[in-house]
């Protein structure tokens, strides 16, 4: 952890690039959403496809609040959340009941809808709207590049801690438990329905948060950075980066940002080379990166041992 | 009546993808998130075949099927096989991984345009109980019935099409009787690819075809094979033009911005409320192998 937050320090001096600040943002913000899929789907084992929607909702209200209504933007951000949190659990009472496939259907028919709404009644529809408040502390509004990277990657931090400690509480286990067997943890006692909604709210919660962040960064949304093509894209980075693992969402988030950057130059092909990425990393990369990683380093560190 | 029209047309795509997400699933329990990816497979290479190759009706028609077919093999060799009894998560991530890819490709051909070809008869719309009716829309839905009465045929007449349908009862018993149940699954794939791309062909002289049609379509289909129960073929049809009427009227009668969600709606209320579709029998509350 320690390590991790001196990286963040030292990068922005590392490479000084605007450009790469940038790049760099915009992976911490997708870490956010990440981890909360992270949570979602390697600890509690639910899967969602529709993390896009609680991005939006998030950015939407957040925005709407502090360019509309004056609010300071961060109470604004923190009814985003609220409102994202809200939003979860009228999706997870009923959805939770289901499993696999439809599950994965019905959080994917959430984010549809919540595009399809946003792009009819959202102000500004389909164009979206600007103007909105950078992000700014009493009064304060952070305007550098290097500025917002480390207040994302701070959140990061904050979030990874707060996410850490609960894998490793009483609740984590008891999400380890429902993803093991749901009946075998109902049996000793544990509401295995509250608990799956409690943790459905917290990754929408840090999805909102995201959302927000992202709204106040660019000063301007619009639905279609909210659409189905982001959950899969928020999917594939807690794929490639290690479902089991909180660190695989912040390598995966990482991955998938700085991936189209270097994909640029094969302009049609991005689509293309996205799936084949991830086709590939699924049939062979089947943990994800980050276990990999730390097998590898095991298995280097009892050979040396022995 | 118009909107009665135009919802049955759309509704048939539908009930075409929805029955191919049945036949898939019935074969091997996976749900294959890239079906929609077999529609405009249809739509784009028979564009390809009739307009940019020029070449006569009907060869296009066989060559785009078989195109399709060749794709569903592909897909079902390279990706679901190697990966047999995973997890539930895996197969739908690699199927959508998959349609990624597919979506990719047709973008890297056929860019981002929009494409249609001539209909299948040319002259004038007719007129019934005061709606106006191209003749192409007759076609769709046409070829609709068709392909639901072939499949009937294939699936209860033909030895292979039974040996298809033991297998989704249970595979270890069609194993057992001696039929060759990965080649069953493999048949599935191909059969499934095929009628999406008919549903593909039939619609695009009506509605363009676009590389990013796919999970439009994936989705609504979807709904309609859950809405009549998933796995029941006949479900999956009446559910596709349920949808396809339910969408038509919400466009014109209410918003057309939110005919796209009619469909998401319902599937949200089916899958919340009545997860057997509305044929499942209550015995099924089958979240079958789920």
């Amino acid at each position: 952890m320690l390590i991790f937050v001196a990286l963040i320090i030292s990068l922005p001096f590392l490479t000084g690039s605007n450009y790469a600040l940038t790049v760099g943002i915009f992976s911490g913000i997708n870490a956010l959403v990440a981890i909360g899929l992270c949570v979602l789907m390697g600890y509690a084992g639910q899967i969602s496809l529709g993390q896009a929607g609680f991005y939006g909702i998030g950015a939407y209200v957040s925005s709407i609040l502090s360019a509309h209504y004056g609010l300071p933007v961060i109470m604004s951000l923190a009814l985003g959340m609220l409102a994202a949190a809200l939003a979860a659990v009228v999706l997870a009472v009923p959805s939770l009941r289901l499993k696999g496939h439809y599950l994965a259907v019905a959080t994917l028919g959430f984010g549809e809808i919540v595009q399809i709404v946003l792009n009819e009644w959202g102000p500004g529809g389909p164009s979206g709207f600007g103007d909105i408040p950078q992000f700014g502390i009493f009064g304060y509004p952070l305007k550098t590049t290097r500025g917002f990277f480390y207040l994302t990657w701070l959140v990061v931090a904050a979030i990874m801690a707060f996410s850490l400690n609960l894998m490793h509480s009483r609740s984590g286990r008891a999400l380890r438990a429902i993803h093991g067997s749901e009946l075998a943890s109902n049996a000793m006692g544990l509401d295995v329905v509250v608990l799956k909604i409690k943790v459905f709210v917290l990754s929408a919660v840090y999805a909102a948060l995201a959302g927000g962040l992202y709204a106040h960064y660019i000063t301007f949304i619009s639905p279609s950075s909210f659409s189905f093509f982001y959950s899969v894209l928020v999917l594939m980075m807690v794929v490639v980066g290690g479902i089991t693992n909180l660190w695989g969402g912040i390598v995966g988030a990482i991955v998938i940002t700085v991936l189209p950057e270097l994909l640029r130059r094969f302009e049609e092909l991005d689509v293309l080379a996205y799936g084949l990425i991830l086709t590939l990393s699924l049939l062979f990369l089947r943990d994800g990166i980050v276990p990999l990683l730390i097998d590898k380093f095991r298995k280097v560190f009892t050979v040396a041992r022995s | 009546m118009q909107f009665l029209f135009s919802g049955l047309t759309v509704g048939a795509v539908y009930a075409l993808v929805g029955i191919g997400f049945n036949i898939i699933y019935n074969a091997t329990s996976v749900i294959n998130l890239a079906q929609g990816e077999f529609v405009v497979i249809g739509g784009l290479m028979m564009w390809f075949f009739t307009e940019s190759v020029k070449l006569p009706f009907f060869i296009s028609i066989i060559l785009t099927i078989s195109t399709a077919g060749l794709v569903g093999l592909l897909m079902e060799r390279l990706t679901i096989r190697p990966l047999k009894k995973t997890d539930l998560l895996l197969m739908i991530m690699i199927t959508i991984s998959v349609s990624i890819v597919l979506r990719g490709l047709l973008m890297f051909k056929f860019g981002k345009n929009s494409y249609s070809y001539d209909p299948f008869t040319e002259g004038e719309p007719i007129s019934i109980y005061g709606a106006i009716i191209q003749q192409q829309t007759l076609w769709v839905i046409g070829v609709t019935a068709l392909c639901m009465v072939l499949l009937f045929l294939f699936f209860n007449k033909t030895l292979t099409g039974k040996a298809m349908k033991a297998c989704s009862v249970d595979s270890t018993a069609a194993r057992l009787v001696g039929i060759n149940v990965s080649r069953m699954v493999m048949l599935s794939f191909i059969l499934s690819a095929m009628v999406g791309a008919i549903g593909g062909i039939a619609i695009t002289p009506i509605s363009l075809m676009a590389y990013d049609n796919g999970p439009m379509l994936a989705v609504k289909g979807f709904c309609a094979a859950i809405m009549g129960g998933l796995g029941r073929g006949r479900g999956a049809v009446i559910g596709g033009f349920l949808i396809g009427i339910l969408e038509s009227m919400t466009a014109g009668y209410l918003h057309s911005g939110l005919k796209d969600a009619v469909a998401l709606i319902i599937l949200l209320l089916v899958l919340f409320f009545r997860p057997s579709g509305i044929f499942g029998g209550s015995a099924a509350a089958r979240l079958r192998k789920f």
